[in-house]
């Protein structure tokens, strides 16, 4: 019997599933207290080690690592763990974000301070023709990069968008799925695996160690397609079926409407994503040293000869300086700086277009 | 201008899945037509094989026929784009072009189309549409702002206005007012039965009380579980289905007591 009645009892508590009983109102840290807990810690660490000799890195981990077991120990005790915890995976993340804006800074400050001393009219005017030592510039590699960028993007956006259309609005089936397959093994290609792809390309039909700006562009091509391709498709994936069908709805032919509903809707996401995908390949070095190689004058025409692009100039100007090393390695950092420079303006033009064309709701 | 719908022995697929089967149900002009029926029963499916919208989805097919005014639209050589034209649609969700501003909006089926017109001519027709569909006096001031600015009802006005733009013969409206607050329902009700005048409506609706305010004629649509294809339960004035059906489940459905 006492068994029974047990066995009655016992669901009822299993059922019983409220939440545990928590204070309601728990103290509360002073809204200073993480920026003076900061402070007290960078003295404190700072003031230790230095009398034991100061390493910055030392210093810095020490710090974070105190901080975080004192803001923790300091919330749990006065605010309870839930806010201790929020607390220190709040210090966690910021910590992480500090450490991977290092290298980031540590790039764009050796970039600038070492690039700025031949940032000057001389290298954006002049090639490297007839110079030895001292002076000349990246005049030819500029324009160089530009043309060769160019001509790539001419070549791999058509391609990408219309297969990325093709993809979302058409493709089903056999044909769609293989695609989709080849497009991502592209994606993961390495540089110079299209580079020699391009360079083989072109030894067959004009011999054997042929160097042009167009094959240039086509290995460049070769990894912008599938860039532009994802990109694309993402973004048309995003524009809701509805509006397909409201325009079908209205009588209008299927292409049409991709051309006057679905591209307009998406245009600022595929514009990003095209400018981006130039952004990404415009840097690229292995692949335009196998098929372009370099050229120390002023060439125009990429489909004779050798052609200067920034990345192999500033990679020949720091494997290969001559005597004297200073003027080249110079050169090479400003070439650097100067790539920089050109792909963080197509990274602002690319949030200028996304602005620009999204729609806007008043 | 309103034309008349004729459907006959129509059986709607989803592959080889038969989402509705045998529907026969003959719609007149300037009637509103109401249909009803629990949710997944075909209502929605049945209203999109009216414009051929139906085959947008990839493997579904129909088989039967369905006349406006004796011409069948699944007939050989016939362009769904032209059936279109002709029937408009309403969606459950307002989806005006995000890209385009009220006005462009409304002759989004001109502009799509490329069909050339004056601008006095257009000016015209927004105002027109606008009118009809009870949204002129709300966005007269600010016809070049974007049409997703509005609210719900508005923007749900403004697809309507867009569809009647094109001046078709027959007005879909697939669950209107189901997500709109009363009082938008209720505009477009008005609105509904002002355009019975010019066009011959069919509408789906879940809110019985939305059938019985707006429609002639009621159609119930049940299913007999899950799997089994909707079937068309019977079809009659809407006072007739709201009072004495023949059938034993309309009442129940009409009545509450299930569904």
């Amino acid at each position: 019997m006492s068994i029974d009645t047990q066995r009655e009892r016992s669901p009822e508590r299993e059922l019983d599933t409220s939440l545990d009983a928590m204070p309601v109102i728990r103290g509360q840290l002073p809204r200073w207290s993480p920026w003076v807990g900061l402070v007290a810690v960078v003295l404190i660490v700072g003031g230790v080690l230095s009398a034991t000799g100061l390493s910055i890195g030392l210093f810095a981990v020490v710090s974070a690592v105190v901080y975080a077991v004192g803001m923790y120990t300091a919330s749990r005790v006065v605010e309870g763990p839930r806010k201790a915890t929020d607390r220190l995976v709040t210090i966690i993340v910021t910590a992480a974000f500090l450490v991977a804006l290092i290298p980031l800074v540590s790039v764009v400050y050796t970039v600038v301070s070492e690039g700025l001393s031949r940032f000057d009219a001389e290298f954006f005017n002049s090639s490297m023709l007839g110079i030895v030592g001292e002076g000349g510039g990246a005049y030819h590699a500029v324009m160089g990069t530009l043309i060769i960028t160019g001509l790539a993007a001419a070549m791999s956006i058509p391609v990408g968008l219309l297969t990325a259309i093709y993809l979302v609005e058409y493709g089903k089936g056999r044909l769609a799925r293989a695609i989709t397959f080849f497009v991502d093994v592209m994606t993961g290609i390495p540089s110079i695996v299209a580079g020699l792809f391009a360079f083989a390309l072109f030894a067959l039909f004009f011999g054997p160690g042929v160097r042009m700006g167009f094959a240039g562009a086509v290995a460049l091509s070769v990894l912008m397609v599938p860039v532009v391709v994802r990109s694309t498709e993402e973004m048309l994936k995003i524009v809701p079926n509805e509006l397909r069908e409201a325009s079908f709805a209205l009588g209008v032919p299927k292409w049409r409407t991709i051309l006057k509903v679905v591209l307009p809707t998406s245009v600022a996401g595929i514009a990003t994503g095209v400018t981006l995908a130039i952004a990404r390949v415009m840097g690229e070095t292995a692949p335009l040293l196998v098929t372009v190689g370099l050229a120390t004058g002023m060439n125009l025409n990429p489909f004779d000869g050798r052609m200067a692009t920034l990345p192999v100039f500033a990679y020949y100007s720091y494997v290969s300086p001559g005597v004297p090393r200073e003027p080249s390695l110079e050169r090479a950092w400003t070439a650097a700086l100067v790539l920089i420079m050109i792909v963080m303006a197509l990274n602002l033009l690319a949030r200028l277009i996304s602005r620009v064309f999204a729609p806007k709701t008043r | 201008m309103a034309k008349s719908i004729d459907v006959a022995n129509l059986d709607i697929y989803y592959g080889s899945f038969l989402a509705v089967h045998d529907v026969t149900m003959t719609i007149k002009p300037q009637t509103v037509t109401a249909l009803i029926g629990p949710s997944g029963c075909g209502k929605s499916t049945f209203l999109r094989s009216i414009n051929r919208m139906h085959e947008v989805i990839p493997g579904a097919r129909v088989e039967g026929r369905i006349e406006l005014d004796g011409l069948n639209l699944y007939g050989p050589g016939v362009d769904p784009v032209a059936v279109r034209r002709q029937i408009g649609m309403v969606f459950q969700r307002p989806n005006p072009f995000p890209t385009m501003s009220i006005y462009d909006n409304v002759i989004a089926g001109m502009r799509l189309n490329n069909k050339k017109m004056k601008k006095a001519a257009l000016d015209d027709l927004v105002e027109r549409s606008l009118r009809g569909a009870n949204l002129w006096n709300e966005v007269k001031d600010r016809l070049e702002k974007p049409g997703s600015g509005l609210s719900g009802g508005q923007q749900q006005r403004l697809c309507i206005a867009r569809a009647i733009a094109v001046q078709p013969d027959v007005l879909l409206m697939d669950e209107p007012c189901s997500a709109l607050d009363p009082i938008s329902t209720l505009a477009i009700e008005d609105l509904i039965n002002e355009l019975k005048n010019d066009y011959t409506i069919v509408i789906v609706t879940h809110n019985m009380q939305q059938a019985a305010r707006v429609s002639d004629f009621t159609g119930f649509f049940n299913i007999e579980g899950t799997g089994k294809p909707g079937k068309l339960v019977e079809m009659d004035d809407t006072k007739t289905i709201f009072s004495q059906p023949a059938q034993q489940a309309t009442e129940d459905y009409v009545s509450g007591r299930f569904g």
